[in-house]
């Protein structure tokens, strides 16, 4: 009994911990005042605020696009060398893997400034393209490190058997390998959605001509405070991933009942 | 397979579409700091002179400069601060401004002409400006506070806030001793270090913006803050004043020009003489909540504004105050005496 409210005490705390702030958050978004401090009656103004801010609302739509555009591109990119590494040999895969470690470990600060002198230097003009093209870069890393666990966990002669049923290489890849390797995928894709999402420094430096994200929007309030326009902002983009989640979960759901059925 | 194609050409069409956003508008590429200015000001611009307005922020002066130093930006107007641009000027990072285009120059404040960064007004015309002074809390704070002394004494232990920015704290710590804040003594320096490491156990934190929300909600009793925030934690609670201290302190400017990069430096002179409209800067005024550099706009102000010294101190306060200077290679001994500090 003890035993059963300590674990359920344990689990409530750590979801306390990880929610807290985000519960703020969503509170002072419906805050009268502009201070983080202190209560000051509720109202809805800054979401009326948000919505007429034209720069706050381009931000978020360059930003999710972005995040959108550079996942998708990556993904597919990053699954197609993965598939390559994995069926290399010798010190050619060795070599490969640790230049891929490479981007992953790399400061922010170190790939937003060398990407911004490449750019400038073959002369592409900054802007959406250039931040594009960054963000597809330091995506890749992570979805090759996604999808090649679940390549490591294939049966080893899948392949072979395809081939030997008469499937053409390309058919093999879609039919088996794919669908097999597929949550690795769809992990390596949200992970570039949201370190997407959530790049400043790197954004900051390849960024240029009226092209700007939300994270450069707000790291750049800094010295003046941050507009509660952006708590409202953070609400609505919570709730809005919250919904998805459910969804997502609400369709696995139907899909192993299905199955047991 | 097809499917993936069908994608990758996709997200490649949809980028190229993004950028040919090719409109035959001229247009103005604007680099300012975040949630520094009236938004709807800008609309009004492009619809005036049927131009489009690229507008980007940045959070500080040295990240500004980067993007600007590095090419491959031709941003037409930029926002930096007072030292910023004695640094630019210097680098030949700057377009001369010909003021008879600027024809709202006239508005401009004398006092904030002619200052060292910009001895001949040639490069800048003035934005916002104001000090850096001490915010107090009257009902816990007994007695006059009209100097940096206060920062150091003991019964505020504890209680004391100060900025988290080198340059300034360093700054607060020389004018106390009755130093210049620009000082490049490396003995007086290193007595500013001792100071900052004597004050450092009745500090209560080192903070950065969330100064306004301390001070509002009654956490500390004093603070180091910038006149513009003063403006607002005073509307948020009575209880605060906020002073210059006699010994002076820092006067500081953000200035519009025009960087070498710009491509149309016609549009960037009309911009800067329209941001410059007693009605444009009282608009921009009015949201930012600092104090504006223009004369004709001060008279439209509300009365309680214009008539606080706090946004509108007399001559003689601004006077006794000075404007930071590039440090240039001094930055390395800055950053040393503040890790010092920091560690101790």
């Amino acid at each position: 009994m003890v035993e059963r409210f300590i674990k359920k005490f344990y689990i409530y705390l750590i979801f306390l911990f990880l929610y807290a702030p985000i519960i703020v958050l969503i509170v002072f978004s419906f805050n009268n005042s502009k201070s983080r401090g202190h209560w000051d009656g509720f109202t809805f103004k800054w979401y009326f605020e948000l919505l007429k801010d034209r720069y706050i609302m381009k931000a978020l739509y360059y930003t999710v696009t972005i995040a959108i555009l550079s996942s998708i591109i990556s993904t597919i990119v990053g699954t197609a060398a993965a598939i390559g590494i994995y069926n290399m040999r010798g010190i050619g895969k060795k070599t490969l893997l640790n230049i891929n470690y490479l981007p992953v470990i790399n400061p922010d600060i170190v790939t937003g400034i060398s990407l911004m002198a490449l750019y400038v230097f073959v002369g592409l003009p900054l802007g959406f393209v250039s931040m594009l093209l960054a963000h597809v870069s330091f995506n890749i890393p992570y979805v090759i490190l996604s999808v090649l666990p679940k390549l490591r966990q294939l049966p080893k002669d899948i392949l072979d058997a395809a081939l030997d049923l008469g499937a053409t290489p390309s058919y093999a890849l879609r039919k088996v390998i794919l669908p097999q390797i597929m949550p690795g995928i769809f992990t390596g894709a949200l992970l570039a959605f949201t370190l997407s999402i959530d790049d400043f420094v790197i954004s900051f430096f390849t960024t240029g001509s009226g092209v700007t994200n939300l994270s450069i929007t707000i790291y750049s309030m800094a010295r003046k405070g941050i507009n509660p326009k952006i708590n409202a902002l953070s609400t609505l983009m919570f709730l809005t991933v919250l919904v998805l989640l459910l969804i997502v979960n609400k369709r696995s759901d139907k899909e192993s009942k299905e199955r047991v059925i | 397979m097809s499917k993936i194609v069908l994608v990758l050409s996709l997200s490649l069409v949809l980028s190229i579409i993004f950028v040919g956003c090719g409109e035959d508008r001229p247009t103005l590429n604007v680099y300012n700091w975040g949630d520094y200015i009236d938004e709807s000001v800008i609309p009004q611009f492009e619809q005036e002179f049927g131009v489009k307005v690229n507008y980007e922020t940045f959070a500080t002066n040295e990240d500004m400069y980067q993007k600007l130093k590095q090419g491959g930006n031709a941003y037409d107007v930029a926002i930096p601060s007072d030292y910023m641009i004695e640094k630019m000027i210097k680098e030949d990072m700057l377009l001369k401004i010909d003021m008879d285009n600027v024809s709202n120059y006239k508005y401009i404040d004398e006092r904030f002409k002619g200052l060292d960064f910009d001895p001949n007004n040639e490069y800048s015309v003035p934005y916002m400006w104001g000090t850096v002074g001490i915010i107090y809390n009257t009902k816990e704070v007994d007695g006059k506070v009209d100097s940096w002394d206060i920062l150091w004494d003991e019964k505020y232990e504890g209680e004391i806030l100060m900025l988290d920015s080198q340059r300034d704290s360093i700054a607060v710590a020389l004018k106390k001793l009755g130093y210049s804040m620009n000082s490049r003594d490396r003995e007086e320096l290193e007595e500013a270090k001792q100071e900052l490491i004597k004050q450092k156990p009745l500090v209560l934190a080192y903070v950065g913006d969330e100064v306004k929300g301390m001070m509002i909600g009654e956490e500390a009793k004093l603070a180091v803050v910038w006149s513009g925030d003063a403006m607002y934690m005073m509307d948020e609670n009575p209880n605060l004043n906020y002073v210059v201290p006699n010994e002076g302190s820092n006067l500081w400017f953000d200035n519009m020009v025009i960087p070498k990069t710009s491509q149309n430096k016609e549009l960037a002179q009309k911009f800067i003489d329209f941001m410059t409209r007693p009605e444009i800067a009282l608009k921009n005024t009015n949201y930012i909540g600092y104090s504006t550099t223009n004369k004709e706009t001060v008279t439209m102000l509300d009365e309680e504004i214009r008539n606080s010294n706090v946004a509108y101190p007399e001559k003689d306060i601004t006077d006794n105050c000075e404007v930071f200077h590039d440090p240039g290679d001094f930055l390395k001994v800055y950053d040393r005496i503040w890790t010092e500090v920091k560690a101790h």
